[in-house]
């Protein structure tokens, strides 16, 4: 996926492939993702997105190989700068894991231990992966919370967790988080918990810090808006797959998926004053007993139950950049929705739209 | 600021001057050592049929302002006027009547539903309260709301846990509806919604506007959403309301620069569009302790020394355009703001 200027050598940083993670739970087998692929450049931001249970979160945590117990990896591959992250030994995880790729969370509140003050958890970080002692490694904290833009980021750093702000507390956590200069920071819903003002704070830093040291970023939001402003690629995620995967702009500017287009027409956006919005009809499917063929169809306006609901459509490149997962843009079948018009997403919520077992 | 008490006859709702203070008790006798001053002192008026929304930041009071007005939270000063009567002062028979026209639907669909009762239930317990005593035109009208709302019959015997998060939003907009209020708050109705699901609630919430002559109070902080289903939005900060006007005129002439920056900073699903970004320095300061003068001063990219110490009172700046800023200023027949200052900005991108 050719990206803008901002992504230098052409060698990809982040491959992922056919990647599967699957939940083994009392009520069954949650196929959480089911065969993923992506591709980040150095220096790229690459937007995630989706809403509840579309796998986007469990995408970010099997390539730190963080997921809980019930949690698999069932099949795929992770490469970082071409080495294989899943058959790695866990000491070795270890090592990468706040040094190579580092990870931030939607609530920073809850990632910072309470009993130990703002400076001495940058430095842990820092001599974890550094050969640096205590002294130094608290230099260095400082330094990263001046950076981070923490006023005053000497007598900050002896601060602890609840003395400071949500939006404090998420520019620590990126402090700590690229401290160790990573190649790639995952920030998983960084500012979901954060006031709109606060959040813009936040995402200037972030723009600000990826230009200065060319850290990519695997940004992970349900925000559409979001995605607009941060990010140069973006794929959009429903039940487990990605559905669509292109530059920002083309996807804004054309959405090849059903899904990506009803949720464009869903959100009110400031200045347009539509009348009434789009409505996707149903709701996410079960992930223990997804549907058969496509998972969008019983939600699709665009469904011809014939095509859509026997097999699952790969992810195909329907231009150069801009892959989708859909019937209705592969060539081969595309015909049969030819002279189809654009659907006006006007449902109520609970419809229907074709049985799928 | 003085609100004409012979308010329009279309004036359904009328907060005067309205205070919500939380008391902070500290010691050993458990004395107030200061106050958490929620909402201070704001005043606005809605016409009928109307929907206005309130919108902020944390800890600007919007939710308190709601709960206020409903009486579910006492009020420290101030007065609510419902159709002319004065809220505060009813009692007894006369609150329970006055409570029938003002309704409320709460933010978590998940825990404002009781776990234990089927939702039918629910529903019914406002109709149960207010003297519907028959059993059958009670299910009657059930059953209409579930239908109104977008819900099946059979729906009415099942318990929340079996609904997801969307339709239990649906069955608080039942119950709220069952009374057939005049008025009903909806303090953020779809925050915790899914994106693809919360257009199928404002479009129902709209809907339903429409249909029953509803007026709404809608509370968010979502500046997209309230745009979207209000007619006039106010904008709130730290306990005050520092712009009221329609929502176009919002959008395209923000007076206030706490509601520049507010649009300045929300993100928009169109790349590429250049925006004069304002990011505001610095962080909310605590309701405990406001800024001195006008509580946006320290973090205003305009604040002068005036500023700090007087405090700009909400006024009419343009027909229909309220605004709380000692530089905003009437023009002919609209208005601007001109600073007399300008701070260096911090961390500006294109």
């Amino acid at each position: 996926m050719s990206t803008t200027n901002n992504a230098s050598a052409k060698q990809p940083l982040l491959e992922v492939q056919g990647l599967k993670t699957y939940f083994y739970t009392e009520d069954g087998v949650v196929q959480a993702i089911n065969g993923v692929d992506f591709t980040i450049h150095p220096g790229e931001v690459m937007g995630l997105v989706g809403e509840s249970g579309s796998g986007k979160s469990v995408t970010s945590l099997s390539i730190m190989r963080l997921l809980p117990s019930s949690g698999k990896i069932v099949e795929g591959q992770v490469r970082l700068d071409g080495k294989d992250l899943l058959t790695l030994p866990e000491e070795k995880m270890v090592k990468l894991r706040g040094n190579e790729i580092s990870m931030i969370f939607q609530q920073p509140a809850s990632c910072l231990n309470p009993v130990f003050r703002i400076g001495d958890q940058i430095a842990e970080t820092i001599m974890v992966h550094q050969d640096l002692n205590k002294r130094e490694a608290w230099q260095q904290a400082v330094e990263m919370l001046r950076k981070v833009g923490i006023p005053a980021p000497e007598k900050r750093a002896t601060a602890f967790p609840h003395e400071i702000s949500g939006g404090q507390a998420q520019r620590v956590m990126i402090a700590m988080a690229l401290s160790c200069q990573p190649r790639l920071l995952i920030a998983d819903e960084p500012t979901t918990a954060l006031d709109v003002t606060i959040q813009a704070q936040i995402f200037d830093l972030m723009r600000q810090l990826r230009d200065d040291t060319g850290t990519a970023i695997l940004l992970i939001t349900h925000d559409m808006g979001v995605i607009a402003e941060m990010c140069d690629t973006v794929a959009v995620m429903y039940a487990g797959q990605i559905v669509e995967y292109a530059n920002v702009a083309t996807l804004f500017d054309q959405p090849l998926h059903p899904y990506t287009e009803g949720l464009l027409a869903a959100i009110p956006t400031l200045g347009e004053m539509k009348e009434t919005l789009a409505v996707i009809p149903g709701s996410v499917p079960n992930l223990i007993h997804l549907p058969q063929g496509c998972k969008f169809a019983p939600r699709c306006p665009y469904v011809k139950a014939e095509i859509c609901t026997t097999n699952t459509p790969d992810l195909r490149d329907i231009t150069p950049d801009h892959r989708a997962r859909c019937y209705m843009r592969f060539p081969e079948t595309a015909h049969h929705w030819a002279g189809v018009g654009k659907a006006n997403w006007q449902f109520k919520g609970d419809e229907v739209l074709v049985e799928v077992i | 600021m003085s609100i004409s008490l012979k308010a329009a006859a279309k004036d359904l709702l009328v907060v005067d001057n309205l205070k919500t203070y939380f008391p902070i008790k500290a010691g050993l006798l458990q004395r107030v050592v200061a106050n958490v001053k929620a909402v201070d002192g704001v005043s606005f008026t809605i016409r009928e049929g109307e929907t206005f929304g309130l919108v902020g930041e944390s800890g600007c009071g919007k939710t308190t302002v709601g709960r206020t007005i409903l009486r579910l939270q006492p009020a420290t000063a101030g007065s609510v006027f419902f159709d002319g009567e004065d809220v505060f002062a009813k009692r007894g028979g006369d609150l329970k009547a006055l409570r029938r026209n003002m309704q409320i639907v709460f933010q978590d669909p998940y825990s404002s539903l009781d776990p234990r009762v089927p939702v039918g239930e629910t529903i019914a317990e406002g109709l149960e309260i207010h003297g519907v005593t028959s059993r059958r035109e009670r299910q009657d009208i059930v059953l209409e709301m579930l239908d109104k709302v977008g819900l099946n019959p059979y729906h009415a015997n099942r318990y929340p846990h079996e609904f997801s998060g969307g339709q239990r939003q649906r069955i608080g907009i039942a119950r709220a509806l069952a009374l057939r209020p005049r008025f009903i708050i909806c303090d953020e109705p779809v925050s915790a919604l899914d994106v693809s699901i919360q257009s199928q609630i404002l479009n129902l919430l709209r809907e339903l506007s429409h249909e029953f002559g509803l007026t709404y109070l809608f509370i968010a902080h979502n500046l997209s959403v309230v745009e979207h289903i209000s007619d006039r939005v106010g904008v709130m900060y730290l306990g005050t309301l520092v712009e009221v006007t329609d929502r176009s005129e919002l959008y395209h002439n923000p007076l206030h620069p706490y509601t520049q920056a507010l649009l300045s900073a929300i993100p928009i699903p169109k790349p590429g569009m250049r925006r004069q970004r304002i990011v505001l320095r610095g962080e909310i300061p605590s309701p405990i302790n406001p800024p001195s003068g006008c509580r946006f001063h320290t973090r205003c990219p305009f604040a002068a020394e005036i500023c700090t110490h007087e405090v700009p009172l909400l006024e009419e700046k343009a027909p229909g355009h309220w605004a709380a800023c000692h530089f905003v200023e009437s023009v002919g027949n609209t208005a601007r703001l001109q600073p007399a200052v300008v701070h260096p900005p911090e961390n500006i991108s294109s």
